[in-house]
């Protein structure tokens, strides 16, 4: 199961931090608002497409799925403008959301999930303040990618024995006697990750300061 | 907070998650998918704070470049969408809804819940959602409630029950939430 949109190259913008690639991404949509014309959007558009296709070599299949995905509001802007403003309009608005969701798709192909991650941890490191801490944020990413095909293996055991003995429930009986002990048994299965882990010291409390000697006292 | 509400609240973006990989119907810009079901197991079961962190993390998965929206979207592209409202209502959701249930613990059933996830689920999201719609998408009111409402209700209705049916059984096997113990009389 392939999970990440990263997509392999070996070009300069793979290379580049995650955290600059980020902060360009937002220093662009403050730009695409600021400078409201058809002519800025349209540039725009050819520069990520110009880093996307050319300088990071991605694939035309991997921006167009993206493009794909925001289709139908695409076309309800233009058609919404085109019938209440007019059709430039509508043209500037849906070119400057197409530029931002495909150097989005940019961003998101050319970096790894790992140095997103890492991104994350640092972005939380302001929350320290307020008791969070990033480790324990990175550590719940993990976990919960970890979940994800634990998930969908469990799912397909219990399909796979239903259809074995002719047939799943359905409606209310699957909801009672398939979903609900599914959901039990996996939050018994997290149960006993976290005590695994607490086990290798991971637990929340820091461990006590040790005694000057390690040698047991005597009552 | 301890490894283990960490574990739940890492379970429950991956259900969330799981719930994506079901087909999405799609209808206008906003499409029909299992994944709010995830959102209301998230609070009916883990409770407001860790239901609340569940999806805030599934969210920062999907930031991240995993594609895990209902149709494959991920990254931070619908998060500049037309359903980005929606995205950003749910940890909110969730967390009304695990509200909600721990105020009804000590007697939840299937109504109780089922009301919680309706006030927290439906009534909250589209209150979110759909004012963004309208704004981002530049739609009038009419359109907006329609295409962003209407069309949804009747699937979050069983979403709704569905998720309240499986919090009651769960609450009676596997109690996650957590009620102080009334002190006990030992006179």
């Amino acid at each position: 199961m392939t999970l990440a949109l990263y997509v392999p190259r070996s070009s300069v913008v793979h290379r580049m931090h995650a955290g600059v690639k980020l902060l360009g991404l937002a220093v662009l949509a403050v730009l695409l608002f600021a400078l409201p014309t058809l002519t800025a959007a349209g540039a725009a558009l050819a520069g990520v497409l110009a880093v996307g296709l050319l300088l990071a070599r991605l694939p035309v299949a991997v921006l167009a799925r993206q493009a794909r995905a925001v289709r139908w509001w695409l076309l309800a802007l233009l058609v919404v403008h085109a019938l209440t403003t007019d059709v430039r309009t509508g043209a500037h608005v849906s070119l400057r959301l197409l530029t931002l969701v495909l150097a989005a798709a940019v961003v998101t192909a050319t970096t790894r999930v790992n140095a997103m991650v890492a991104v994350v941890e640092w972005l939380c490191a302001p929350l320290r303040l307020v008791g969070v801490r990033p480790a324990r944020v990175g550590l719940a990413i993990t976990m919960a990618l970890r979940f994800i095909p634990v998930l969908i293996e469990r799912a397909d055991r219990i399909r796979a024995a239903q259809a074995a003995r002719g047939g799943s429930p359905r409606g209310l009986r699957a909801l009672r006697t398939t979903i609900a002990p599914l959901l039990v048994q996996v939050l018994q299965m997290a149960h006993d990750v976290s005590e695994a882990l607490d086990a290798r010291g991971a637990d929340d409390v820091p461990p006590p300061r040790r005694r000057r000697s390690p040698t047991l006292e005597t009552p | 907070m301890k490894t283990r509400d960490l574990a739940y609240i890492a379970l429950f973006a991956a259900i969330v998650a799981v719930l994506g990989t079901l087909p999405a119907i799609n209808v206008g810009p906003v499409p029909i998918t299992a994944q709010t079901l995830g959102v209301m197991l998230a609070g009916s079961v883990l409770g407001a704070r860790r239901g609340f962190l569940a999806v805030l993390l599934f969210l920062v998965l999907v930031a991240v470049g995993l594609p895990l929206l209902a149709s494959g979207a991920g990254g931070l592209a619908p998060f500049a969408g037309a359903s980005a409202g929606y995205l950003f209502s749910w940890p909110l959701a969730a967390a009304v809804i695990g509200w909600l249930t721990e105020r009804t613990w000590d007697r939840y059933n299937v109504a109780l819940g089922m009301l919680a996830n309706v006030l927290g689920g439906i009534v909250v999201i589209y209150a979110v959602g759909v004012p963004v719609l309208k704004v981002v998408a530049g739609l009038p009111w009419e359109t907006a409630l329609w295409s962003g409402a209407a069309v949804f209700v009747p699937g979050d209705l069983v979403k709704a029950f569905a998720a309240a049916a499986i919090a009651d059984v769960v609450r009676r096997s596997y109690p996650v939430i957590e009620r102080p113990r009334r002190a006990v009389d030992t006179r």
